[in-house]
């Protein structure tokens, strides 16, 4: 085959030129903003290059706040949800009575929209003066003391927002990981069955093998959507995030370039740079993790 | 070990409720399978024979009858608590496994006095590697070996246990044709050196036929014959048997026999005793004709197929109920088939009479 065949490009040309327009130029410039100090969009004007603006948000306390919600976020939540998700759609998987029924009710929250769930864990978690909430009325009735959950501790409102993520993001993962186990063969079933395999080494032996790239995909883009939070914080505690501690990096930038102390696109690129390094140093990590143990 | 099973039958219940359609799978399966024993189910799909097998297996359950594995009544008993190895028709090795991994698998998950220390279980590992002949690719992944080999490897994890019986589900269907040939005789080995009761299932005629001490013919869930390959495809007691069995296959012609006189056609083929004037079906075997001048069935030649020590001579006949008669002759006695006109004396033995409503077997002397 000719090596420099033009027509070749041509053919890439749609593609190369909308990645090039739309993510490639874009990553650029805000690389190149991170290192412009005080750059005005509007006037498109600077006054110096340097690290300034990396020193800047590393030493924002918001921004501190913010990143270290946001791991605490991922942390939590990924391993949860897509345990949780394992065991619903192993569950659901087993049944078969109703099978269709409880598909549904667990997919029902993946196409409710982020706020109205938001309004409804309000619902369920705020204090006001006139309720302390349902949540709170469970624990009172358990003999503890009331706590708010929207306006209160930092760790009541950290349960808020993990417990919300987790409610949003896992339908997705239960309806991925419940079409792949419907796909395991069920002649591995059967052998194990012959072998006497116990049910719980059918499990961690065969199935979660054989489901394997389905559960790293889910633990990959789990990370990727935790890292990029920001809705989910909006819709429990407002948009003054920072000054519910709620913050997330996302968040911040945001804030950076349009919430009421905005107008500081240098910063706001300079975190979405550590935030695209941050990204992207899991991800590798996933990647070289998930080589060595899946199986496809 | 010997296997008895009485009065087994299998009925799945119909999807759709107002036809009431039952689907019976296995019907009245009786059969003891002598100890030791090489046994072929052999059918056309959707006969039962997989059914069959998965009921002595324990992956399903009968709707009536029972199962003897020796005096034990195993009917109740899940797969595991059988003692069965069971070889699967895609293999069933688990592909994130290497060989050994997959073979040392069962003996895994043996509990309480039966744990095995874990050089034990590498030593058995190993011995039943070499028994296939796989010890050298122990540290493969399946989706590194041939079909043969992983053919191998699915019967070393199944021999691994040291089953009561082993079965086996379509064991060379996936092979190709030269591999089946050559697995069939490895099959037959392995069985006659571990001496474990065998039951295998096929559709394939000559495979079940080459290595089996007995063959059951199935249709539509109904056993039609059990016995030694020899006897049924000598002695098929009904037309299905006789046209499942043999390759090329039986030839079958419409007929009838009048004053023990039997006509194929308006050609009269042979004196027959015993039996009444009617009209019937004759099977005659590849095997069964004789090229003859002056002989009494009149065919039209076709073509001469070459094949060596024998040829096959194609030809047709009104009363053949096959497009065209097969017929295998020694090549010498072909010599002079130049002729558009065959004619054919038939070996009484040969040929098999069938009722032409029953198409059950009618027996006649000669």
């Amino acid at each position: 085959m000719d090596k420099r065949n033009n027509k070749g490009w041509l053919y890439l040309l749609p593609a190369v030129l909308f990645l090039g327009f739309f993510m490639v130029y874009p990553l650029v410039d805000v690389f190149i903003y991170s290192f412009e100090e005080g750059y005005n969009s509007a006037s498109q004007t600077y006054f110096g290059v340097g690290s300034y603006n990396y020193s800047y948000v590393l030493h924002d306390p918001y921004f501190l706040q913010a990143v270290k919600n946001t791991f605490i976020l991922v942390i939590i939540t990924v391993p949860v949800s897509t345990g949780a998700a394992l065991l619903i759609s192993a569950g659901l998987n087993s049944i078969k009575a109703l099978k269709k029924l409880y598909q549904t009710v667990y997919f029902l929250p993946y196409v409710t929209n982020t706020l109205a769930v938001g309004l409804v864990f309000m619902i369920l978690f705020k204090k006001t003066a006139y309720t302390d909430g349902l949540i709170n009325l469970f624990i009172n009735w358990f003999g503890g003391g009331s706590v708010d959950f929207i306006d209160g501790p930092y760790w009541a409102k950290m349960f808020v927002l993990c417990f919300y993520t987790i409610w949003i993001v896992m339908p997705f993962k239960v309806l991925i990981l419940t079409s792949a186990l419907a796909s395991v063969n069920p002649q591995y079933y059967n052998a194990a069955k012959v072998d006497g395999t116990s049910k719980i080494r059918t499990f961690t032996r065969i199935t979660l093998p054989m489901i394997s790239p389905m559960i790293f995909y889910l633990i990959i883009t789990g990370f990727i959507g935790a890292f990029k939070a920001y809705s989910d914080a909006v819709a429990l505690f407002g948009t003054d995030l920072n000054a519910a501690e709620m913050n997330t990096i996302v968040g911040y930038i945001y804030d950076m370039l349009y919430g009421n102390s905005g107008g500081y696109p240098s910063y706001a690129s300079a975190a979405a740079i550590i935030l695209l390094i941050l990204v992207l140093t899991v991800t590798c990590i996933n990647s070289l993790i998930s080589k060595k143990h899946i199986y496809y | 070990m010997k296997v008895v099973l009485q009065h087994l039958s299998k009925v799945f219940p119909s999807r759709n409720k107002k036809a009431n359609a039952d689907v019976v799978a296995v019907s009245d399966f009786n059969f003891e399978i002598p100890d030791g024993e090489l046994v072929g189910l052999l059918g056309p799909s959707g006969c039962g024979k997989s059914t069959a097998l998965n009921l002595i297996c324990g992956l399903q359950t009968p709707t009536e009858g029972r199962i003897f594995f020796g005096d034990d009544d195993v009917t109740d008993l899940p797969p595991e608590n059988r003692g069965v190895g069971f070889v699967f028709q895609n293999y069933a090795l688990y592909p994130h496994l290497t060989v050994r991994q997959n073979i040392l698998f069962p003996l895994q998950n043996l509990k309480g006095s039966d744990k095995l220390s874990k050089p034990d279980m590498l030593a058995k590992a190993r011995e039943v590697a070499e028994l296939v002949q796989i010890d050298e690719l122990m540290d493969r992944k399946p989706s590194e070996l041939s079909g043969g080999q992983q053919q191998r490897v699915a019967i070393a994890r199944a021999l691994v246990k040291m089953p009561r019986i082993l079965l086996l589900d379509e064991p060379l269907s996936n092979l190709d044709a030269r591999l089946r040939l050559q697995t069939r005789e490895e099959l037959r080995r392995i069985q006659r050196q571990t001496q474990i009761t065998t039951v295998f299932v096929t559709h394939d005629q000559e495979e079940a036929m080459s290595i089996s001490d007995i063959i059951v013919v199935m249709r539509n869930g109904v056993v039609e014959q059990i016995g030694k390959p020899q006897d049924v495809y000598d002695n098929p007691v009904n037309l299905f048997v006789a046209k499942f069995l043999g390759s090329p296959p039986v030839n079958i012609f419409t007929g009838r026999v009048t004053d023990g006189t039997l006509f194929i056609g308006d050609d009269a083929v042979l004196k027959i005793n015993g039996v009444p004037n009617q009209d019937i079906y004759v099977g005659i075997r590849p095997e069964g004709f004789i090229l003859d001048r002056d002989g009494p069935l009149r065919c039209n030649l076709n073509r001469v197929e070459v094949m060596g020590r024998d040829v096959s001579v194609i030809s047709t006949h009104d009363a053949s109920d096959n497009s065209t008669i097969r017929s295998i002759i020694d090549a010498e006695s072909a010599a002079d088939l130049e002729l558009s006109n065959v004619r054919f004396a038939i070996k009484p033995n040969k040929a098999l009479l069938f009722g032409k409503e029953t198409e059950a077997r009618i027996f006649f002397n000669v």
